[in-house]
């Protein structure tokens, strides 16, 4: 969705050639990312920076953003923006609530999916046979669906709950904690050793109080790749979103990979809805619940590059900030300032080493910028905390946006010739 | 008499489409949706609704004509509900914390809310020309960050200040309001509503008789075709945001002004969002949106109605989304038709497609 305003004619330069693979550049983030959290939490005295209830609550705040996120990949892989994943999730958080109270959590997670894909097939009627513009149609939809689920609640739930904003509670799943492994590893945690103890507070908040909406979600990043990238359906999916054109040339059902992608994108956003309504904290339909979590979804796809690998790691930071925020309050979040002031320390080192003078001054300056954000505050004002996504997003964008790359047909309407 | 039917229709088609939509839901859900319609029209004459409708068509008038200055020329700013959720408690703030005479308060209150719009709309503007960031995504993440934003300003250590179990902002002195029109008990009609018909007038002028509109519209018939008429692109792309942007600032003031004189968290949400679905109705055209403005004015108020006879007034959001979904729907649809007319139209003059052979 990245539109630059000259359409020079550019040849895309040849790919560089990856010397490491891409899991191992993820292994090494992740390995980075627990060392600057373990470093931050020595040099600014909060352990809860890698407790393990913190890990547990980013995941579960994580969950829904990454099943949005997922929606949008498919979605905007197959070429149609989806602006409408937060519609999409309400009426996956309605569906989920209606038969999760009646038939338990395993109804509430078909019916979220069947929900989400319903609203996903109007887009596509709208975008794909209709030529609509995508964002128009998004709205449209975000619109339609917060009317329906209020209308349908206020119908179907207020009898019951005597709140037409409120469904009755939801049966959740159970949850599953590796209990020896867990035991040893909050010994590891209670021991307050660096980089160990850390390591092990953020695995034993990985392995405890695990629900089969958690294992399911994580299991629907690598088979959305799979899909997606290694598959004959995948590879022509995708050709539908860098040019579809070529590919109904080719032979390739256009409309059909279209309608498919954009179902899939509903039905992910709605999964993402149910596990906003079985988060143990919450467990049922609440009206606003979503706040805004579809369009964050669709932030950290655009972080991850259209790639799941970087969607993972966008929710995973996005559900962080939040999670922290929710645990332990603004002071402990002013003490990632300091660590995204260490991280550009390192950013600048590697900046100056590659002879990149002015990237290395520019980080320079936002470094001592933050750094005095840090020292001059005590505490990250709540407000803007839940905000952080929208912030770390812009910055990404107004940093990173050259070189993302999204399909080369996104957004674009296509009309069979 | 063809073009205009093809303007009209479209609108037409998908308020009949959604009446019979909203009609069968009413149905399974047990309502008589005869009943129901009945009451939407004739509550518009009782206590004062009718003027309440005028006034919230005033307000949603100035919102799509924000969102549709931005559509003239494909720009799709979604951040109208941001930048004048931010202008609101930024002129709320401002209006309350200073002593001016009667008139000079008014326009100094009017003015910071729309240079305040007019930033907020800046930030995604310069992204936009300087970093080739799409608008849609940053004036999104800046809606949530207006939303922070406003919390922030009005708590009590801030600029807040506790009324009963409202925080809100200090209220505005009465030489910073302005005086609206009393009809007794029919209601009082906000005195804004006069630069919303003002603001209709320019924008039709801007976009008709001026060389930028002509810029605007041209750029977003076809980018490419505009550039090469020497329109630079980057400049029409910040002064469109930012002129959008400072309208947006002005949504929330014929009630500020007018009514509460404060901005609470009852600060009405969601107008922004309205603005886009309205311009859209309206087709960018001053006229279409000020139809479009009032028939969802009318929509919104009819559902407190409803709710006196027992169908749950959500039924109107409803309404109001297959209304926008049907008419784009519609327009397309008849775009494409008059575009096959067309090309048929002129094979046959020039004589070198022969007829189609049914």
């Amino acid at each position: 969705m990245i539109s630059t305003l000259e359409e020079k004619p550019h040849i895309p330069a040849a790919p560089r050639k990856r010397k490491i693979p891409g899991w191992a550049v993820g292994m090494i983030g992740v390995a980075g990312a627990i060392a600057l959290l373990s470093i931050t939490s020595m040099q600014t005295g909060f352990p809860q920076l890698t407790s393990s209830g913190t890990t547990q609550t980013a995941v579960r705040l994580a969950l829904p953003i990454l099943l949005a996120g997922l929606g949008g990949l498919w979605a905007e892989r197959a070429g149609v923006v989806n602006i409408g994943l937060e519609g999409m999730m309400i009426m996956g958080t309605w569906g989920a609530a209606w038969a999760g109270y009646q038939w338990g959590p395993w109804a509430a997670l078909f019916a979220a999916v069947v929900f989400g894909a319903l609203g996903g097939l109007l887009h596509a009627i709208a975008t794909v046979t209709f030529g609509v513009n995508h964002i128009v149609s998004g709205v449209a939809i975000n619109l339609l669906g917060a009317g329906i689920t209020k209308y349908l609640s206020t119908l179907l739930f207020f009898p019951l709950s005597h709140n037409p904003r409120q469904s009755p509670p939801v049966a959740p799943f159970d949850t599953y904690s590796a209990g020896g492994l867990a035991d040893w590893l909050g010994e590891l945690e209670a021991g307050q050793r660096l980089f160990i103890s850390d390591v092990a507070g953020i695995l034993r908040g990985l392995v405890t109080g695990v629900s089969p909406l958690t294992m399911l979600t994580i299991l629907l990043v690598p088979l959305s790749y799979y899909l997606l990238w290694r598959t004959r359906f995948g590879l022509r999916l995708r050709s539908v979103g860098e040019n579809p054109y070529a590919a109904d040339s080719l032979g390739v059902k256009v409309y059909f990979h279209k309608y498919v992608a954009v179902i899939v994108s509903g039905g992910l956003a709605g999964l993402g809805g149910a596990a906003l309504v079985l988060n143990p904290g919450q467990l049922s339909y609440l009206e606003g619940q979503t706040g805004g979590r579809g369009f964050i979804g669709l932030a950290a796809m655009i972080f991850g590059n259209w790639r799941p690998g970087g969607l993972l790691g966008g929710a995973a930071l996005f559900g962080y900030a939040d999670g922290l925020q929710l645990r332990s309050g603004g002071d402990t979040v002013l003490a990632l300032v300091y660590g995204v002031v260490i991280l550009l320390a390192v950013i600048v080192v590697w900046q100056l080493i590659r002879q990149r003078w002015f990237s290395a001054a520019a980080a320079i300056v936002v470094a001592v910028l933050l750094y005095l954000l840090y020292i001059s505050l005590d505490e990250i004002p709540g407000e803007f905390v839940s905000y952080a996504p929208h912030m770390v997003t812009l910055a990404v964008l107004a940093v990173a946006s050259q070189r993302l790359r999204m399909p080369a047909a996104d957004g674009l309407v296509y009309r069979r010739g | 008499m063809g073009h205009l039917r093809g303007k009209l229709l479209p609108p037409a088609l998908a308020i009949v489409f959604s009446m019979l939509l909203c009609g069968v839901a009413l149905i399974i859900s047990g309502a008589n949706p005869l009943r129901a319609f009945g009451v939407m029209v004739t509550q518009v004459g009782k206590g004062t609704t009718f003027i309440d409708i005028i006034n919230s068509t005033g307000i949603y008038y100035i919102a799509a004509l924000a969102v549709a200055i931005g559509f003239q020329m494909n720009l799709f700013n979604i951040g109208v509900e941001g930048q004048y959720r931010v202008a609101a408690v930024i002129a709320a703030v401002v209006g309350g914390s200073v002593a001016l005479p009667p008139g000079i308060h008014t326009m100094v209150i009017i003015i910071v809310a729309a240079i305040a719009g007019a930033a907020w709309a800046a930030i995604p503007a310069i992204l936009k020309v300087t970093r080739g960031v799409n608008e849609v995504i940053s004036t999104i993440m800046m809606n949530g960050l207006a939303i922070g934003l406003s919390a922030y300003l009005i708590r009590q250590d801030i600029f807040g200040e506790l009324r009963g179990n409202n925080i809100r902002t200090p209220e505005i002195p009465e030489s910073g309001w302005m005086p609206g029109i009393s009809f007794g008990g029919g209601g009082t009609m906000f005195g804004f509503l006069f630069v919303a018909i003002a603001l209709g007038i320019g924008y039709w002028i801007m976009m008709n008789r001026t060389r930028f509109g002509f810029e605007l519209r041209a750029s977003g018939e076809s980018s490419t075709a505009a550039s090469a008429g020497g329109v630079n692109a980057k400049k029409m792309v910040l002064v469109s945001m930012l002129l959008s942007g400072a309208i947006a600032g002005l949504i929330s003031l014929p009630e500020l002004l007018g009514r509460d004189h404060t901005f609470s968290l009852n600060f009405t949400a969601g107008i922004g969002f309205s603005g886009i679905a309205i311009a859209l109705l309206g087709r960018n055209h001053p006229g279409g949106i000020a139809f479009g403005a009032l028939l969802w004015a009318f929509l919104d108020k009819s559902g407190l109605a409803l709710d006196n006879v027992g169908v749950p007034r959500e039924i109107v959001t409803i309404m109001q989304g297959s209304i926008v979904l049907s008419v784009v729907v519609a327009y397309e649809v008849v775009r494409r038709f008059e575009l096959a007319a067309e090309q048929r139209r002129v094979g046959r003059e020039l004589g070198t497609v022969p007829e189609v052979v049914a």
